[in-house]
């Protein structure tokens, strides 16, 4: 048998999903026995068969996928529940196996997955859908690349049609549900000390109530990170739909024209409220600097 | 063979592993350690609190790349986006040598983020080898690649673990990072005296030690790094300084972290068995 062979192979019986026992099981998918499988390629020892030693890697595999996956997913599995979100993680992670390198990136087809698939997030969809795209923009925030900020020196031009770059790590969302607070609470709730299982009930059920209640309200989110730290800020919609034609490469003029398309705000307001935004999103460094103006970060 | 140019010709101590829980300890009361090993893939990103604490660490410390996703002995090519990423790494540490496993983890472009064994046979020697030599010509740095803990043998090898071991070594004229721990896990796993597969290991060709702790099930033991050194493994250890000499040791401590000090406390218990290898070297 040839390595490549042999590592296909094993590596069929390595990702194949666990019982619900959490075994691996007996017959492949392809009704194939597992036990005459293991041991065409595995060796027996004194104390272990083929197939029980095909099978430490087999839940190795899957508690390390799944708990990695739980551990960047936090909200989704408070929106789902225990049992439905370990559900739908084994489909997620079996239809769509890591591509990468770093476990980091395991959670990056999950929104797609779950618009494909919605079934498997029950009757809150889009609920679910909301916090797996918050979710996912906390792990691209916290490790996203920072560029250089703008200075007020790369504005001395301040010709109305140039183009200002979002930094890489702020991502923008726009939301059909406030998951932002709840995606706070049940890491708060994560983060006590105070272990006692009074304490673990509570919270738990607070929880809960909290999923329950959550009612459709729309919101726009910028996630961005300040000292390492991932911040959520919520944003009015036309700051919302200026910042988000200025990442897609609009000049400033029409960026914020368009974010006026809509709106309701008083044209005699607007100057002072852009200028407070572009105050609030320059401090808070959202802006690269351009191109060719390279200097020491 | 303290300093060799497996390592750069570098003459590092007792090092522990770099972990998160660790961060603060490090950064405010600035322990004195001989050099860090970080796992290279936690840092390959493109910027945020790792990075940032990284530079830190190396503005007061050596530090030493270990990856646990490379998989030399995966059939496949390298993948470029991976060997981009490390080598902006390599850049950033300057990293004398760099580590990682004698094992495969991917195929067809899947990965199972683990560290799978390798059939012992004369082709996966052929195509590990081809790969440590292409990462290191890519990397230009040196590379020593370490044995793994493994659970399963296959019916293909055609022979030993350390056989396997060599044969990669020489074909690809690397390194060997010697994980004790590992050594004596297998053992126990697949009935071999974990001293004929120390004494078998060329001592000229070890880049680096690591030693760690393990967990025992009823019928196999696992390779967990949650636990300290056992009698026997520093046996082990004793035995491969008698023969490679001083060599920069690595104690590997990854789940149950306990405070710094209790796993750099356990790192140094190292100095008993370096003291009299340097001994040796002197007399």
């Amino acid at each position: 048998m040839s390595l490549l062979n042999l590592q296909r192979r094993m590596a069929r019986a390595v990702m194949m999903p666990l019982t619900p026992s959490e075994r691996m099981r007996s017959v492949a998918p392809d009704g194939r026995s597992m036990h005459a499988a293991a041991a065409r390629f595995i060796k027996p020892n004194d104390r272990l068969t083929s197939f029980e030693r095909l099978e430490i890697y087999n839940r190795q595999y899957w508690f390390r996928i799944l708990s990695s996956l739980a551990e960047d997913f936090p909200g989704l599995r408070a929106v789902l529940g225990g049992r439905r979100f370990d559900a739908l993680a084994k489909a997620y992670l079996t239809d769509c196996p890591s591509r990468s390198f770093t476990l980091r990136n395991l959670g990056s087809r999950l929104e797609r997955w779950i618009e494909k698939h919605p079934s498997w997030a029950g009757s809150r969809q889009k609920l679910a859908l909301d916090m797996v795209r918050l979710e996912w923009a906390d792990v691209e925030a916290f490790d996203g690349k920072a560029e250089p900020s703008l200075r007020p020196e790369d504005l001395a031009s301040g010709k109305p049609d140039m183009r200002l770059k979002l930094q890489p790590y702020v991502r923008l969302l726009p939301l059909r549900y406030p998951v932002d607070n709840l995606l706070l609470e049940v890491r708060h709730g994560g983060d006590s000390d105070f272990s006692s299982n009074a304490f673990n009930e509570r919270h738990k059920r607070k929880r809960v109530l909290a999923v329950a209640r959550l009612k459709p309200a729309e919101i726009f989110l910028a996630v961005h990170r300040m000292e390492s730290s991932v911040y959520f800020r919520r944003l009015e919609r036309e700051e919302f739909a200026i910042l988000s034609a200025l990442r897609d490469g609009k000049p400033l003029d029409r960026a914020v024209e368009s974010g006026f398309r809509k709106s309701s705000t008083a044209p005699a307001e607007r100057p002072s409220k852009v200028q407070e935004w572009f105050r609030n999103w320059a401090t808070l460094g959202w802006f690269c600097r351009p191109e060719g103006r390279s200097a020491k970060a | 063979m303290p300093a060799n140019r497996f390592n750069n010709f570098t003459d590092y101590g007792i090092g522990i592993g770099l972990r998160a829980p660790h961060y603060d300890h490090i950064l405010k009361r600035k322990p004195v350690v001989d050099w860090f090993e970080i796992i290279s893939e936690n840092f390959m990103i493109d910027g945020g609190r790792a990075l940032r604490i990284l530079d830190q660490i190396l503005e007061q410390y050596k530090v030493v790349q270990h990856g646990v996703s490379m998989y030399f002995g995966s059939a496949g090519r390298p993948d470029r986006e991976h060997l981009r990423r490390l080598k902006d790494l390599v850049k950033r540490t300057k990293t004398p040598w760099l580590t990682d496993h004698l094992c495969w983890g991917s195929v067809d472009g899947r990965y199972t983020h683990d560290l799978l064994p390798m059939p012992y046979t004369f082709e996966a020697a052929r195509i590990t080898a081809q790969k440590v030599r292409e990462v290191r010509d890519f990397l230009e740095i040196p590379i020593a690649v370490e044995n793994v803990s493994s659970y399963a043998e296959f019916h293909v090898s055609e022979m030993t673990e350390w056989e396997f071991l060599n044969e990669v070594a020489e074909r690809a004229d690397c390194g060997i990072l010697l994980d004790v721990n590992n050594i004596y896990v297998s053992s126990r796993n697949h009935n071999f005296d974990p001293f004929e597969y120390v004494n078998a290991v060329p001592p000229e060709r070890v880049a680096q030690i690591h030693i760690a702790g393990h967990s025992k099930f009823q019928k196999y033991i696992l390779d967990t790094h949650d636990h300290p050194v056992i009698d026997p493994v520093w046996k082990l250890y004793a035995r491969s300084i008698e023969r490679a000499g001083h060599t920069a040791t690595l104690l590997e401590w990854d789940d149950s972290i306990p405070s710094f000090d209790e796993v750099h406390d356990e790192a140094l218990k190292a100095n008993r068995f370096l003291a009299s290898a340097s001994l040796a070297a002197a007399v």
